[in-house]
């Protein structure tokens, strides 16, 4: 009972993760979940072309220059002055790597008509001369490209495969991070099953040609011990190396911005709750041809620019020049934001590559170019006629992408001009966008006129109404909404009514004007009428105050009779009137 | 791929062994130039080196040298002449270089692999 308890110790795994060796290269290692079996080898396979040898010089590259990790490139097609050529075009300097001993290569050649074969023998020359060059430059990593062409060279392949167990046991034992390539079989992964002797880890590299366009695809078909993206991952070789869209592998994990973008037209700022797109967010634009999709595209771009952000506009419609000139019609001059270097114009046909290419070609500009807002113009264009089957998770993976890096980012979607299937082509696509303009046309009263409305907004308030679009030459916007009664009216029948509102209230005012006038000489008139009645009134309290007054004096000279007689009689004045004969006698 | 590096090396003959202090012996600029690269002293490289000299002793008597690498001692030289297999018998003169991989108990085979016409 003793003895399961050893062993019991041992096979507990001394850490949780695999330890992994960082391959450098932009994409691979978050499919990987960090980068290939640390000390282990790791299959890559692939048919002739497929960026085998590349994708492992790149690792021993990026090894040696950024993770200081020394590496032993043992070739066995190549030469090594090939080897140096094909990095340059990369922008690696090999020779110099090799002076700083930080990369051996050596070059394993066989001329099978040199050789003879007589009796036992075992390939230890080999593992000597990998041995040797390893002790050098004490590396930790190893490509072996392609060890496949020794079966070629030797001629007994019992020989061989028993020594080729030995090597992948002795790179392990040497603790050594591998890549061993390997060329695709007819029905096994590799040529001379090589699978067999490397369980670890395959990757496989594929190159197809799809509608005459190629597109070249990674995939991990064994991983062990770890959790990996099992998708086929699109890759390109481009100018600074691989790069592997690890897209669909990633999680909706990025952070939303509170901070709003403004859209470079002041009218659909003010739809979208009065300040325009969240930052990291996606809008789509869509419309039918002429709706002026790439002139929203464009003012987005202006609007960034002119805060000062870097900008990228990807065309796939019209020329640089071209896009140019026809935005400075509209106002929207962006000729100095290219000078200035904030605005990028990458103008391509979209035949050109297939759709992962372009994906591809995309993140590297985004990834290089670092801008803030990003348009697209249009998505539509990028499948030609394969439907929108492929376009929907390219569109995820860059909308991702860009969300990732807080950029913020437009699409024009050409639509047909069948108002049936207007939104049902997008669908989609739409269900990626967080934010869904649609531009239309409305053909009435004998002309077109412009329209937007925004049909979804994530996140924020926004308005309802279909407002009508306007490009003058001095840009784009919007013409508040115009409602007559139940309807909306754009174009010239806005104009019409807006002539007709104007006369109606021109009239208006002169009415008012006239009752105006009206009432003040009616109060005139009445003012008037008061002042005679109140003149009628002093002259007839004039004449009641002096027929009083004559009264009083004819009875006060009838009193000072009476005494004048009674004092004639001298009769005594009569007793209630002592006051009033005193008085009398004073006088 | 080595074949470039050879007319520099034949041209100076004996020097190609003078340069390299190495175990073994015979005239100085010898007709035919076998160099033998062994790894150790294991059962195997023993037995190549004495089918080896059996071989020239039988047929070469007089006009070889033999030069023996040991890869253990001296890895650095499996690069040069394209060493993978061990044993390997190199006849680096005269051109064009040809190789023999394993213990040479064939000496047919040897002899074949060398362009060396038997004597008897």
């Amino acid at each position: 009972m003793a003895r399961p308890k050893k062993p019991a110790k041992t096979s507990v795994p001394e850490a949780p993760t695999l330890p992994k060796a960082p391959t450098g290269i932009q994409g691979l290692d978050e499919i990987t979940g960090g980068g290939l079996p640390r000390g282990r080898p790791t299959l890559l396979c692939g048919s002739a072309g497929s960026g085998k040898t590349m994708l492992a010089a790149e690792f021993l590259v990026h090894g040696a220059q950024e993770f200081g990790e020394p590496g032993v490139f043992m070739m066995f097609e190549e030469s090594a002055e090939e080897l140096a050529q094909n990095l340059r075009s990369l922008g690696v300097d090999l020779d110099k790597l090799q002076r700083q001993r930080k990369i051996v290569v050596d070059h394993v050649h066989i001329e099978r008509s040199e050789i003879q074969e007589t009796g036992e023998y075992d390939l230890e020359g080999l593992f000597i001369r990998l041995g040797h060059a390893i002790d050098t430059i004490g590396a930790t990593r190893v490509v072996l490209d392609t060890i496949e062409a020794l079966f070629s060279g030797l001629p007994n392949h019992a020989v061989l495969r028993a020594e080729l167990r030995r090597l992948f046991r002795w790179l392990k034992d040497r603790g050594v991070t591998a890549i061993v390539t390997g060329e695709r079989g007819e029905n096994s992964l590799t040529r001379f099953g090589l699978e067999e002797y490397v369980a670890d880890c395959v990757i496989l590299l594929d190159h197809r040609i799809e509608d005459q366009v190629s597109t070249r695809r990674l995939r991990i078909v064994k991983y062990r011990g770890t959790e990996h993206g099992t998708n086929e991952y699109p890759f390109l070789i481009a100018k600074d190396g691989i790069s592997v869209l690890p897209i669909t592998s990633m999680r909706l994990d990025h952070q939303a911005s509170r901070e709003r973008v403004p859209t470079g037209i002041d009218g659909l700022d003010d739809m979208l709750g009065g300040s325009g797109l969240y930052r990291g967010s996606s809008a789509l634009v869509s419309g039918a041809p002429g709706t002026g999709k790439s002139s929203v595209g464009a003012s987005f771009v202006d609007a960034a620019c002119a805060r000062g952000e870097r900008a990228l506009l990807f065309a796939y419609e019209e020329s640089t020049s071209q896009l140019l000139r026809n935005m400075a019609s509209i106002g929207l001059d962006l000729e100095p934001w290219c000078r200035q270097g904030l605005l990028r114009i990458d103008a391509s046909r979209p035949t050109l590559h297939g759709l992962e290419q372009h994906l591809v070609h995309m993140y590297e500009l985004v990834r290089e170019f670092k801008p803030s807002v990003v348009v697209v113009d249009p998505i539509s264009n990028l499948t030609m006629d394969k439907g929108d089957r492929l376009l929907k998770p390219t569109l995820m993976r860059l909308i991702d992408y860009l969300k990732q890096q807080g950029v913020t980012a437009l699409f024009t979607s050409l639509t047909s001009d069948l108002a049936g299937d207007m939104a049902d082509s997008q669908v989609g696509v739409s269900s990626l966008m967080d934010t869904w303009i649609l531009l239309s046309n409305i053909a009435s009263n004998g002309e077109r006129t412009r329209t937007l409305q925004v049909l979804k907004s994530r996140g924020m308030a926004h308005s309802h109404q279909v407002r009508e679009f306007v490009m003058s030459d001095h840009g784009v916007d919007l013409v508040d909404v115009y409602l007559a009664g139940d309807r909306v009216l754009t174009g010239t029948a806005r104009i019409s009514q807006v002539a007709q509102e104007a006369a109606a209230g021109e009239l208006r005012q002169r009415d008012h004007q006239r009752r105006m006038k009206e009432l003040g000489n009616h109060r005139k008139a009445i003012d008037a009428q008061i002042a005679a009645l109140n003149a009628q009134a002093e002259e007839r309290a004039g004449e009641v105050e002096f027929a009083i007054e004559r009264e009083r004096l004819a009875a006060e000279g009838l009193s000072a009779r009476s005494r004048a007689m009674a004092q004639s009689r001298d009769v005594p004045p009569p007793r209630p009137r002592p006051a009033a004969s005193a008085r009398k006698g004073a006088k | 791929m080595s074949a470039h590096k050879t007319p520099a090396k034949g041209k100076s003959g004996g020097a190609v062994h003078a340069d390299k202090p190495l175990h073994e012996e015979q005239p100085e600029v010898a007709e035919w130039q076998l160099r033998l690269y062994i790894a150790g002293r294991t059962a195997k490289s023993m037995a190549a080196f004495e089918n080896l000299k059996r071989v020239c002793e039988t047929h070469l008597a007089g006009r070889y040298s033999i030069e023996i690498v040991d890869l253990l001692v001296n890895p650095r030289l499996a690069a040069g002449d394209q060493i993978l297999a061990v044993p390997t018998l190199v006849r680096k003169f005269p051109e064009p270089i040809r190789k023999i991989i394993g213990d040479l108990s064939n000496e047919e085979r040897v002899l074949v692999g060398l362009d060396v016409r038997p004597l008897r």
